[in-house]
């Protein structure tokens, strides 16, 4: 049984076709680079989106702050990462890079600002 | 509009004006010059938010509509006075002329007695037209032209700009305005009425104007004087980048029919270009939708008259409700209930004949016992205020020394200032809508996608409301829905 | 007023006009960028989202990290940056190009230059440009006025969702207003293919099982005060199937409808516009036909990667300094659009040099060949394993390529994809 995958890696946005070999691993087609075969495993076996929100800032002038995940965040928990992002007031100034939420739901992986504020 | 007040808080008025749109903010500048206690009751979030603000914009020529008709003589003694108005009030007005284009023949015919119309009604400068004089006049029109009528001195106005200034000028003058105040009852005691809104409110006055509009019916009915009804007409309209390389030097009308006077090609008076309206019998008064089917129409016709228009040039479209009550305009002292004044059923040409309606309205009130007294210290001039499109570098650098606001541009595709969006608020527009008919901000090509979240920020900033409070036009018309 | 000279003035302080500026202050001429925002950046600011930056910087950034790398390069030159200034008026009837620029911060400015790049951007189509009928009410925004109030005032306009136009901006805030905790209930498209990326369809539909209705119209907003709803009906072989339309009940409808390079200040001083990508028509060096303004960016022509407009704003920003400094274009070929192309930027190249060709195709197809052929010789051929209109195609051609056009009496190149 094959599965169609549109890999969003880059904005080429191939088209996968993902099937299961015997020995449990997948074959991948479609694919223009080695980052397709990297998309379509990690896709099915642990789906994971860069998260971009805004967080609150202490100022009232001031605009909401622009933060990202460093890396890509497990799928299913970006609800509640979004939640805690939320919920983050930040003193400016503050500079893009700034750590925001260290190791985000013990996941390891850092929320940061993507702006200079302040 | 909030409360406007130009008097300190007071009850009792001796004349109580119901609608500010054109005729009622007539009505109220013109008393003003009296000795006289005047409130005007609107219940919409600002004044001239009902037919006044989605018309033609037209000063018309005089030559439609008999003279045995008294929206006829009407017609001609307004449009006569909106020179001297345009000098006090500062609203933006220019005699373009009008043309009547012929595009057969046998359309010839009805030129012919519009032409004769127009003499027996006195219009100044009228005139048939050959094919060549008509190209002349107005080079965009279609080759197809066979003639037509020239009037030079029909012209255009922007009717809710007038309206807020004959308000702002009443206002100036002592008279009162109470907006989001829709009238639901009324009752006599001795000589006054009390006249009560749905919210509580309430002013008593010995005089009641019913200028209402499209609700002028339900306000007699709750006076208790004639029956009638008025009757909602739509008509939608196109409005046109002020690039567009079909803009003509002239308003032109096709050749009108008994209904109606057909779809028009406005040159508005800001740069801007009108098509339209349709005319279309609607039962529910407050449906302001446009159809496609609607639209479509006034594409073909005015592509009839001035070919190189192009649907690429439409910036967005809109509805407008005439009140229409029979042939004429039914303005008389009531035989019913005491003290009340019918304005009613002022569809075109309204916005022409309003300031004639101001002063035989006036005259009515005089007949039904209204003492009037001239003020001596009656100010016709409202202040005029720069509008950054307008005005020269030199004169720019002049102001923007002055306040720096000038020279923060919110609106760019009109070209609007903060200083001019503050003005307005000040003025007591709060409402986006309200911002946008007075500064033009949020009407040009990008329709306030890029200038909205501004005015919003400048709104709070000067009001000190909430940003739950904004809406574009009062009420449940709320922008914003919570915040992160 | 205040008198200011400048070598080189630009308009638009976004990515475009960044990159350009730093071309020109690099080959050491004095340069200005003139913004009428209150910051640099552009529009780049508001897109909070990541995607940026894989070809410029080889990392994905969100728009407000890659504005803010190229504002920090802009901070170490001897860039003037204006902002909250707009360009009012120019003058290009004399010898030098004169610029007024109005702004709260500086007052009124007289600029004055030679070479003027225009990199002023696009702006959104709207409810009027495509003209649906219905009432209106508040509720109706064009998605980039939502981003921005979502994204930097922090305001949600509305709560339950449809989107009109399967443009880019529509699908990021599809999943910008699920993410702020709005329902959105579906996407609406007139094509019978998406306008956006192939990517976003993916992580901002897909993640969220919001329904992308392709071939549908949007044929009527209701709503007296605020959007009550939306008409929706598909459509068959380009006619509307009236008896199958159908209403979905929501508080705000966000179009996201197309962008149209904003080039009223451009039309003013007398450029030439292509009507095919409603920006200037410019020649191999990115010249308008007004001598030395030059455009680059979405002013241009739109793209969908700021990669994209940095790399084409450059090239103007170098060619512009060229210019200033005496040097012009040495063999202009016509390049035109061939089939299935809608159209080529620029429509010139040079054939002793090299060019850079943007282009945008008219069709959907997987495994499809561009081919670059001189008077009907190809000498370039290209293997695409999938195309369509919403993703930019871009080719270089050297002067190798075109030395059979160099040759030739009267050469045109012409791109076709088949």
């Amino acid at each position: 049984m094959s599965q169609e995958l549109v890999c969003i890696t880059c904005p080429m946005g191939c088209r996968l076709t993902v099937g299961k070999l015997d020995d449990g691993g997948l074959s991948v087609s479609g694919n223009r680079c080695p980052r397709g075969v990297a998309y379509a495993e990690a896709e099915l076996l642990d789906p994971r989106r860069t998260v971009t929100a805004t967080c609150g800032v202490s100022s009232a002038d001031a605009p909401r702050l622009p933060v990202r995940t460093t890396a890509a965040f497990p799928r299913e928990r970006v609800p509640e990462l979004l939640a805690a992002i939320y919920a983050v007031r930040i003193r400016l100034p503050v500079r893009r890079g700034t750590v925001i939420l260290a190791d985000a739901l013990g996941t390891g992986i850092d929320v940061i600002a993507t702006r200079s504020l302040g | 509009m909030g409360e406007t007040s130009g008097k300190g808080s007071c009850d009792g008025y001796d004349v109580a004006i119901i609608g500010a749109g054109v005729s009622g903010a007539n009505i109220a500048r013109r008393l003003s010059a009296y000795e006289l206690d005047v409130v005007l009751l609107d219940k919409e979030a600002d004044v001239s938010f009902g037919t006044s603000k989605a018309n033609s914009g037209i000063v018309h020529g005089g030559f439609h509509h008999n003279r045995k008709y008294l929206k006829s003589r009407l017609e001609i003694q307004g449009a006569m006075m909106f020179d001297r108005l345009a000098l006090e009030l500062d609203f933006p007005f220019r005699r373009c002329g009008i043309v009547v284009a012929a595009l057969h023949d046998d359309e010839m015919l009805a030129i012919d007695q519009l032409y004769r119309q127009g003499v027996e009604n006195g219009v100044i400068g009228i005139e048939m037209c050959s094919r060549e004089r008509m190209l002349g006049l107005e080079p965009k029109l279609s080759p197809d032209t066979v003639g037509g009528l020239w009037a030079p001195g029909g012209g255009i106005v922007e009717p809710y700009r007038f309206a807020f200034s004959l308000v702002e000028s009443a206002v100036k003058n002592g008279a009162r305005v109470l907006t989001g105040f829709a009238v639901e009852r009324a009752e006599r005691s001795g000589e006054r009425w009390t006249v009560g809104a749905s919210d509580g409110r309430a002013v008593s006055a010995s005089y009641v104007v019913n200028a209402a509009g499209l609700f002028a019916d339900e306000v007699s009915r709750i006076f208790g004087a004639e029956e009638y009804r008025i009757r909602a007409r739509k008509g939608e309209y196109y409005l046109l980048d002020r690039l567009t390389k079909a803009r003509p030097d002239r308003v032109v009308f096709p050749v009108p029919t008994s209904v109606s006077k057909g779809m028009l090609v406005i040159p508005t008076v800001e740069g801007t270009v009108l098509l339209g309206p349709t005319a279309e019998s609607i039962e529910d008064k407050t449906d302001l939708s446009t159809t496609r089917s609607e639209l479509e129409k006034i594409l073909g016709s005015a592509r009839t008259m001035i070919p190189s228009i192009s649907e690429t040039d439409v910036i967005t479209s809109f509805a407008g409700l005439r009140p229409t009550l029979g042939e004429d305009f039914y303005i008389d002292i009531s035989a019913k209930a005491p003290g009340f004044i019918q304005v009613a059923g002022i569809q075109s040409p309204g916005l022409t004949a309003s300031p004639a309606i101001g002063e035989y309205v006036k005259d009515l009130l005089k007949k039904a016992g209204l003492r009037l007294v001239e003020k001596g210290d009656y100010d016709p001039y409202v202040e005029k205020r720069p509008h950054m499109k307008d005005v020269d570098h030199f004169a720019a650098d002049g102001l923007v020394k002055k306040d720096p606001a000038y020279g923060n541009m919110v609106c760019r595709c009109e070209r609007v200032s903060e200083a001019e969006i503050v003005a307005a608020v000040r003025a007591g527009h709060t409402t986006l809508d309200g911002i946008k008919y007075f500064t033009r901000a949020q009407m040009g090509r990008c329709q306030g996608g890029f200038c909205t979240y501004k005015i919003i920020k400048i709104v709070m900033r000067e009001t000190g409301l909430g940003w739950d409070e904004i809406t574009k036009r009062g009420d449940a018309s709320r922008i914003l829905k919570d915040t992160l | 007023m205040k008198e200011l000279r400048y070598d080189a003035v630009v308009i638009g302080g976004g990515a475009a006009g960044m990159a350009a500026a730093l071309e020109l202050d690099g080959a050491g001429l004095s340069c200005a960028i003139v913004e009428r925002e209150e910051n640099l950046g552009g529009i780049l600011v508001q897109c909070i989202h990541n995607g940026f930056g894989l070809i410029e910087f080889n990392e994905e950034l969100s728009g407000p990290e890659f504005a803010e790398r190229f504002e920090d390069r802009v901070r170490g030159t001897g860039i003037k940056p204006y902002v909250g200034t707009t360009v009012m008026d120019i003058d290009v009837s004399g010898g030098d190009k004169l610029l007024y620029c109005y702004s709260a911060e500086y007052g009124i400015l007289r600029m004055s230059c030679r070479a003027i790049v225009l990199a002023m951007g696009c702006r959104e189509r709207n409810r009027g440009n495509i003209r649906i009928p219905g009432s209106r009410p508040a509720g109706v925004y064009t998605a980039g006025l939502a981003q921005r109030l979502v994204n930097i005032e922090g305001y949600i306009p509305g709560k339950d969702i449809v989107i009109v136009g399967s443009g880019d901006i529509g699908l990021i805030m599809a999943r910008r207003m699920s993410w702020v905790g709005c329902k959105v209930h579906a996407v609406v498209e007139i094509l019978p293919y998406p306008s956006g990326l192939t990517r976003n369809i993916v992580q901002c539909l897909h993640d969220f099982s919001i329904p992308l209705y392709l071939s549908h119209l949007t044929t009527n907003i209701v709503g007296k005060d605020r959007v009550e709803g939306v008409e929706i009906t598909p459509l068959e072989n380009g006619a509307l199937m009236t008896e199958k339309a159908f209403t979905i009940a929501c508080d705000t409808v966000l179009l996201s409808v197309g962008l149209v390079p904003e080039n009223e200040l451009s039309k003013q001083v007398g450029v030439e516009m292509n009507p095919m990508t409603n920006g200037p028509s410019v020649d191999s060096r990115l010249m308008t036909n007004v001598s030395g303004v030059f455009a680059c960016g979405n002013v241009l022509h739109v793209h969908d990667l700021v990669d994209y407009v940095v790399e084409e704003a450059r090239r103007a920003g170098a060619f512009a300094a060229l210019w200033l400094k005496g040097e012009r274009a040495k063999l202009e070929v016509r390049v035109k659009a061939g089939s299935n192309v809608r159209y080529v930027a620029p429509g010139r190249v040079d054939a002793e040099a090299d060019n850079k060709i943007y282009l945008r195709t008219l069709i959907v197809k997987n495994d499809a060949t561009l081919e670059v052929r001189v008077n009907n010789r190809v000498i370039k051929s290209v293997k695409k394993t999938h195309i369509q209109p919403s993703e930019m195609i871009t080719v270089s051609l050297g002067a190798k390529d075109l030395a059979a056009a160099a040759g030739s009496p009267d050469p045109v190149v012409e791109i076709a994809i088949s």
